[in-house]
């Protein structure tokens, strides 16, 4: 299921929250209800996190990360370091890393299993992100875009990336990632994919103004008709139980 | 980028095929190529209305009258409907608005609508910016309402159609009214009368009628400039008011031209001979403009006076145009080679003549001297005046006694070979003045129609008449081919208007009757 929200009378909630298959990190300082809305729906499920990155509240675009780990950009304080250390489950890496481009979730878009990235980043960072998010990295860009963080927003499942991506692009991408992508918008028309929806493999947030073509673009791209986190664990005791049979 | 995928082209490197995709339109949901606001022109005209807070109906100030409308703050601007101007009139209007809106305007065109609805409509087309960079184009109605104001110069006509305030009253004291035909196709090339409310034809002379002072004081420099004229002006108070020291006046320009026309013979008297070098003293006035040329016929001396030294003297024709006798010249003998004076050629001549009156009746000749040595031919017909035979009353005249000729031929005549041209159209045509007629005189149609020809024929001879007005194309002359042979056949022609100097309004002139009318309206 996906849900329609609002950050403070703005629908970039992208820019304000980062939601993963295990944490999700909220703006501190915002409404408590921008806060609950995550909590009604994850509570129990995996942690909601209230933090800020360097000092801001643009927790989202700051920090890239998936259920493996956590990057942080070399702006953040030690003691945003610390807690989010001692908030996010233990399997998660939280790392902070010197790269000059510092708003890592611009920069860098994936899921558990691959990373797109930003053409320019160091060498080194690509190798952190490799090891830290236990991802493959491609250097990409999305219909000439190079923030290719803010203009895709991916799961395990699916993806939406920017509207005026070509056949051809989308063929490419959905071949590195091994998910099926469309081209699409949120927040009425928008094409900064990520700054206006968040999403994990069970549950999406979409920005308030996003209409119900969208919405069902997106329900249906990241397959949230159905799923569940019981289901997903469902689905893989199955599997367990095959295989142990 | 695409440039730079045009570079990597260019460079012969590998580039891969772009097939733009598809996306939903984000409000209906229809398959559509991505644009910049990412939703279909359906759903983006349905979302914006570019037209918002534009003007649609206005006001058109329009005088009924005078068909012209208000261009704001009291200019009046004469417009057709459905023309290109009135278009650009009414969206002149539109512009500040549009440009307040961030508007851009491509298109406008009318919407036909019934003239007596007093409504134009208008339809426009307009662009504007609308999210991230989509260009959105829309057209819609603009409606204006005619309101019917008087203009100021209509509101003035309504209310009193005599409103006046100057009146020029132009006189000449002569029997015929050949000067006024003349001045008349000068004010008209001129557009001296342009101003005029009203024009009166009055015995001996034209009266202007002007709304205002200055215009008729123009009109008087006017005159003044091309006739010998003496003028005065009177004013009588209409009202006053002494509290906020407002006088109201009526004006009155009186100006009399000299009773001097064109070929009247003088005699001068011995003062304005003397001014000019003692001429004459019976002479030959053989132009009139501001000044008046005079020619001493037996001695070829030529002089000038202005209108100051003439009204100074003030000296009357002895004889005028109207007593021209026909003469036949029998025989014509130069005296002198050719000689140039004032502009003209002369030859002086001896030269024997009789009366075409006379002829079969007696064998009365005279031998007499002439200025036209250069046009006349034994067996030519002439003009003069016949001092012989006349019966004048000048004092000054009986001091010469014995000196004065017998005759003084004035031009050559053309009338023999003019009758068989007679009933013809001429090639050409003038404007008209149009001229209400002073109930008091009484018009004798066959005088006014034969005076008229009588002018026409003296633009026909002399090119220096028609220097400074305006002849028009006439669109019912066929030329005859066997006018021309006959023409051929006598050797010489008659004088005619070279086909030239017509100007080719044929148009203005089918519009002449009302032009007149709307120039006056136009100021």
């Amino acid at each position: 299921m996906a849900n329609r929200l609002q950050f403070e009378n703005n629908c970039d909630i992208g820019v304000f929250s980062k939601l993963t298959n295990a944490y999700c990190m909220v703006a501190i300082g915002g409404s408590e209800g921008f806060y609950s809305e995550f909590e009604s729906e994850l509570s129990g499920v995996i942690p909601v996190v209230k933090t800020s990155i360097a000092g801001t509240r643009l927790v989202g675009r700051l920090c890239a990360g998936n259920k493996n780990g956590l990057l942080l950009p070399h702006t953040t304080t030690d003691q945003e370091l610390q807690h989010l250390r001692n908030c996010l489950p233990d399997q998660v890496v939280v790392q902070r890393i010197e790269e000059k481009l510092s708003a890592l979730g611009n920069c860098i878009a994936c899921n558990d299993h691959v990373a797109l990235t930003h053409t320019d980043l160091d060498r080194e960072t690509e190798e952190i992100i490799a090891d830290v998010l236990g991802v493959e990295v491609f250097r990409q860009t999305i219909a000439g875009n190079i923030l290719v963080g803010s203009f895709c927003a991916l799961s395990n499942r699916g993806g939406l990336v920017h509207p005026h991506t070509s056949i051809e692009d989308l063929d490419e991408l959905s071949t590195l990632l091994q998910v099926p992508l469309v081209a699409g918008t949120v927040n009425r028309g928008s094409e900064v994919i990520a700054a206006g929806m968040i999403v994990n493999d069970w549950t999406a947030f979409c920005g308030l103004d996003t209409t119900a073509t969208e919405f069902s673009v997106i329900e249906s791209v990241f397959k949230l008709r159905d799923s569940q986190p019981s289901v997903i664990v469902d689905e893989m005791r199955k599997s367990l139980i095959d295989s142990y049979v | 980028m695409s440039g730079i995928l045009g570079m990597a082209h260019d460079a012969g490197m590998f580039t891969v095929h772009q097939t733009i995709g598809s996306v939903l339109c984000c409000k209906c949901g229809i398959r559509m190529q991505p644009n910049a606001a990412n939703m279909c022109v359906k759903c983006l005209r349905s979302e914006v209305d570019i037209t918002e807070g534009l003007l649609k109906r206005l006001v058109l100030v329009h005088c009924p009258e005078c068909e012209s409308y208000l261009q704001p703050p009291r200019t009046w601007v004469k417009l057709q409907l459905e023309s290109k101007e009135l278009l650009t009139f009414c969206l002149k209007k539109l512009q500040k608005n549009m440009n307040i809106n961030k508007v851009k305007l491509v298109n406008a065109e009318f919407i036909w609508t019934e003239p007596h609805s007093k409504r134009v409509k208008v339809k426009v087309s307009v662009q504007k910016e609308v999210y991230h960079g989509a260009i959105l184009e829309q057209s819609y109605l603009v409606e204006y309402v005619q309101q019917d104001h008087l203009c100021e110069s209509c509101a003035k006509v309504a209310a009193n159609p005599d409103q006046w305030v100057a009146a020029v009253q132009l006189r000449q004291h002569v029997s015929h009214r050949r000067t006024f035909y003349y001045l008349e196709q000068l004010i008209l090339r001129h557009g001296a009368a342009a101003r005029a409310v009203r024009i009166k034809q009055m015995d001996h002379g034209i009266d202007f009628y002007f709304s205002n002072r200055s215009h008729g004081n123009k009109f008087v420099e006017f005159i003044g400039k091309v006739a010998p004229v003496k003028s005065r002006s009177d004013k009588q108070l209409v009202s006053h008011d002494s509290k906020s020291n407002n006088y109201n006046y009526k004006y009155t320009f009186s100006v009399e031209i000299s009773p001097i026309c064109r070929e009247d013979l003088i005699c001068l008297p011995p003062k304005a001979a003397a001014i000019l070098g003692n001429i004459g003293p019976i002479v030959v006035c053989t132009k009139v403009t501001n000044s008046i040329a005079l020619l001493d016929p037996l001695t070829l001396k030529f002089g000038f006076l202005d209108a100051e030294q003439y009204w100074r003297t003030s000296f009357k024709s002895l004889l005028t145009s109207r007593q021209l006798v026909e003469y036949i010249v029998l025989d014509i003998e130069p005296v002198s080679s050719e000689i140039t004076v004032g502009g003209m050629k002369y030859v002086l001549a001896d030269a024997q003549v009789a009366r075409v009156s006379d002829f079969g009746s007696n064998d009365t000749q005279f031998t007499i001297r002439t200025h036209l040595g250069h046009l006349l031919k034994p067996g030519d017909h002439a003009l003069g005046y016949d001092l012989y035979g006349a019966n004048t009353n000048d004092m000054e005249l009986d001091r010469y006694k014995g000196y004065i000729p017998e005759v003084v031929l004035i031009k050559k005549s053309y009338e023999e070979k003019r009758q068989k041209k007679r009933g013809k159209a001429r090639p050409w045509k003038l404007k008209s003045l149009n001229m209400e007629v002073d109930d008091k005189i009484k018009v004798d149609e066959d005088k006014r129609d034969a005076e008229y020809e009588h002018f026409l024929k003296d633009l026909e001879e002399n090119p220096e008449l028609r220097f400074n007005i305006s002849l028009y194309q006439n669109n019912d002359y066929q030329p005859s081919e066997v006018g021309s042979v006959t023409d051929v056949d006598d050797g010489e022609e008659i004088p005619s208007v070279p086909f030239e100097e017509l100007v080719s309004g044929l148009e203005e002139l089918g519009l002449d009757d009302n032009a007149n009318g709307e120039d006056s309206m136009a100021e």
